[in-house]
């Protein structure tokens, strides 16, 4: 089998703990100021990587982990923590703050990225917690022409190139085979992942951060899709509290319901 | 941002897969996604789930327990003529659980009756909820004039049996207490109920930007009242400061109905005695507070959380020095866990630890500022300069939010996963930094000498650990047991009091004295002190009918 060499695309998103809120002109959510994070779905495809190399799951051995992330220098951040993580590199795609990817976009740019780095496996979060497309990686395995095994839930390694994924679908789980290589999107029951160690997060400042452009790849950041509007979804309507028996039962009658 | 909401079903889903399945990978990746948040934090009241009146039931009444507190024979009987008083005053009928008339109460009663950890329990037979300051002066003049002894109760979090009844005292619950009356966006001047839950308050005050001064575990039950009257200690005292110096004013009724109004809003007031602070700490045994006015700082944006394995006390000690060093100003917290007290919530809880390998002491680290760059370059100095000096062996540095929370419930997870695991004697203690951890380290061998200590079900104590808030000197010494067993207690008391009075420690840093440490006062304060206090509780309650049996 042919040594793995994985690449793991990342993507800086608002932290899963913030709750989110749409701007004043209602164009987008309002990121300014807000704590930001790695997507928890990519964070499951860093550890995946990590593992297969630290168990040896992989008979040909793990040659290369390197994450990449499109985004505004801050996303250099989630970089450092994946390779805190364990990845060996990564590759920083500078993009303008508001000037966002579409799914289609990024799928052409991890193509581009794919063949640069010679990668043979892509491990992607199946969506990103702030769009939601679920859309990259089944788009990115169209353009390579690559087998694509989504939503895994657990990852084994076969004779050959043989690759099994299970992934859980309505009723049971569903075990599908393929030959690298390919793209595998992660979901939430595939690991556990790390924190990252004090040693480890030191040693990643030293690893190798390759500064790249849209250009380097041979990509605009031009945009398909127009959103008109962002709103947030109607308010939910707080429920009362009352004192007594005496209370419920006038508020029932005030109500009409009894 | 669908996901965000989705991942709520899918937690769902995996817990009951967890039931259904016996998968311990599953198992350990609901752990993972279930996202601990600080550990009782996100309930609201807590009372009902963790003291079912069944269980309760079964819990062994306080006057059986201390055989030597003999009810006081001036208090007079509750009789119907005094419930219907109650009614008739506070009108609504949730306001009074009457146990004395109607003997179907006595299930609604027992929540009352006993402390979440179900080591107190009294023979309470009534319960009143008054809704105003003077409906409780009113309760109060009446039960003085007729001799009736009354327990201040809160949220009933505390863990010295202070909130109980330990006989037949009316319970004065204050609950419906609980509104947030005004807030200034200037000043950070809050003045609320004293039935106002902790952890309402501090997300009113996070909507405006503000923090509440104080935070600890038990925050969606107990009351701000409550806090004050126990002067709760916490997690956020060492940035803080303790409740004497950030609570500005209280109102307060004294036993015979009159109402004191300190209720003043300013910081600078030298006009007299400051009789404010009497009632801070005061557990209840003086007035009862029903309003309180705070002084709120403002809210730190930027938050990290970093979480150490240090080989020694030593190392912990020097850690300590260099975080008040280099952090300075940014250090919010700083706390202690020995490796037992963390073995024993992973036994618990089952959560992924934090670190590969088990050290003999960890420390967590909270810095919170307002300029996350500059925190972080801070505290990213501080780790590297203390891991190259070998100060501290292994850590973590929590990478987002989600993280932040989980590496607190390592810490703030103690109290509840020890409350799982069975009984448990806790003692909060103050002691001269340099000794703290010392105090674990002899009870746990003299627990052993007398061959109580084990892995194995013969032995009635499971495990003795330390931890608490190492900023403030403070340690919670606490010893899980089995099962009620006397020898235990005989091997811990007196010696622990006697232990921490030798270093001129305080055998009470912030759970309060209560029935528990009514009797051991002495070890701490010298008689001049303690017959100074009882003077004071007599100006204010000559008949003593507030928290009888506690305290002094």
């Amino acid at each position: 089998m042919s040594a793995l060499r994985i690449l793991v695309p990342i993507k800086r998103v608002i932290d899963y703990a913030v709750k989110p809120r749409v701007n004043k002109a209602q164009t987008g959510v309002e990121t300014a100021g807000v704590k930001h994070s790695m997507n928890p779905f990519d964070e499951l495809s860093v550890e995946e990587s990590v593992r297969i190399r630290e168990k040896s799951r992989a008979p040909g051995g793990v040659e290369d982990i390197c994450v990449l992330s499109a985004g505004p220098p801050k996303a250099q951040d989630v970089l450092r923590t994946a390779m805190a993580m364990g990845a060996d590199r990564a590759i920083h795609v500078d993009v303008k703050e508001g000037q966002d990817l579409e799914p289609l976009a990024v799928a052409k740019l991890l193509k581009a990225a794919t063949e640069q780095q010679k990668s043979n496996l892509v491990i992607l979060g199946k969506q990103s917690i702030d769009d939601d497309a679920n859309q990259t990686g089944q788009m990115l395995a169209g353009l390579l022409g690559w087998p694509q095994a989504t939503q895994a839930s657990k990852v084994e390694f076969g004779e050959g190139d043989a690759v099994s994924v299970t992934r859980e679908v309505d009723g049971g789980v569903e075990t599908v085979r393929a030959k690298l290589p390919m793209i595998i999107t992660t979901d939430l029951r595939l690991n556990e992942p790390r924190y990252a160690s004090l040693p480890n997060i030191m040693k990643a400042k030293k690893k190798p951060l390759e500064k790249k452009t849209l250009a380097d790849f041979g990509i605009s950041a031009e945009k398909r899709l127009k959103v008109l509007k962002v709103t947030e979804p109607p308010a939910r309507q707080g429920g009362g509290k009352v004192e007594d028996v005496d209370g419920l039962i006038s508020k029932l009658k005030e109500l009409g319901a009894i | 941002m669908a996901a965000r909401q989705q991942m709520a079903p899918m937690l769902r889903r995996l817990r009951l897969a967890k039931a259904s399945t016996n998968l311990g990978r599953q198992a350990a990746l609901q752990q993972s996604l279930s996202r601990p948040v600080r550990c009782f934090s996100n309930s609201s009241p807590q009372r009902f789930q963790r003291t079912p009146p069944a269980a309760a039931a079964q819990g062994k009444f306080t006057s059986e327990s201390y055989p030597d507190i003999k009810r006081d024979s001036r208090f007079a009987q509750l009789t119907e003529e005094h419930v219907a008083y109650f009614r008739e005053l506070l009108g609504s009928e949730s306001a009074v659980i009457d146990g004395v008339t109607r003997s179907d109460a006595i299930d609604d009663i027992e929540p009352f009756n006993s402390d979440w950890m179900r080591k107190y329990r009294g023979h309470c037979k009534l319960v009143l909820k008054p809704g105003s300051t003077d409906e409780v002066s009113k309760i109060l003049k009446y039960c003085n004039d007729k001799m009736l002894a009354v327990v201040p109760q809160g949220g009933n979090t505390g863990l010295v049996g202070g909130s109980v009844p330990v006989f037949d005292e009316i319970v004065i619950n204050m609950s419906r207490m609980s509104q947030i009356l005004e807030f200034d966006e200037v000043s950070g001047t809050l003045v609320a109920e004293a039935g106002c839950i902790l952890e309402v308050a501090d997300q009113f005050l996070a909507g405006k930007g503000y923090i509440f001064p104080l935070d600890l575990g038990a925050k969606g039950s107990c009351h701000i009242g409550g806090n004050v009257s126990t002067n709760a200690g916490g997690l956020r005292l060492l940035r803080y400061g303790s409740l004497h110096g950030t609570v500005l004013g209280v109102e307060a009724v004294l036993a015979d109905g009159t109402v004191v109004d300190d209720l003043c809003k300013l910081r600078k007031n030298n006009t007299g005695y400051d009789l404010k602070q009497l009632f801070i700490g005061a557990e209840g045994t003086i007035g009862i507070i029903t309003k309180v006015s705070i002084q709120c700082p403002q809210r730190s944006p930027a938050q990290n959380v970093a979480f150490f394995g240090l080989e020694s006390f030593d190392q912990v000690q020097k850690a300590f020095r260099e975080a008040k060093g280099q952090l300075s100003e940014i250090l919010s917290a700083f706390e202690l866990m020995d490796e037992g007290s963390q073995a024993l919530v992973r036994q618990v809880t089952n959560n992924k630890r934090p670190l590969e390998d088990k050290y003999p002491f960890y420390c967590l680290i909270e810095t919170s500022g307002s300029n996350a760059d500059h925190d972080s370059e801070k505290l990213q100095a501080f780790l590297e300069d203390v891991m190259e000096k070998g100060i501290v062996v292994d850590g973590t540095l929590a990478q987002d939010e989600t993280q932040i929370k989980s590496l607190w419930a390592w810490r703030e997870g103690i109290t509840e996963a020890l409350s799982h695991l069975g009984g448990t004697y806790k003692y909060d203690v103050s002691i001269p930094l340099k000794e703290l951890y010392q105090l674990v380290e002899d009870t746990r061998a003299r627990v052993d000498a007398a061959g109580l200590l084990g892995d194995t079900e013969e032995f009635p104590v499971r495990a003795v650990v330390g931890y608490g808030h190492m900023g403030d000197a403070n340690l919670h010494l606490n010893v899980s047991t089995r099962r009620f067993d006397e020898r235990v207690e005989k091997v811990l008391e007196p010696f622990v009091y006697e232990w921490i009075a030798e270093r001129q420690g305080s055998i009470s840093a912030e759970h309060g004295l209560g029935v528990m440490k009514k009797k051991f006062i002495g070890y701490s304060r010298n008689p001049t002190m303690v017959g100074l206090m009882r003077n004071i509780k007599t100006t204010f309650d000559p008949n003593g009918i507030l928290n009888p049996y506690k305290y002094l």
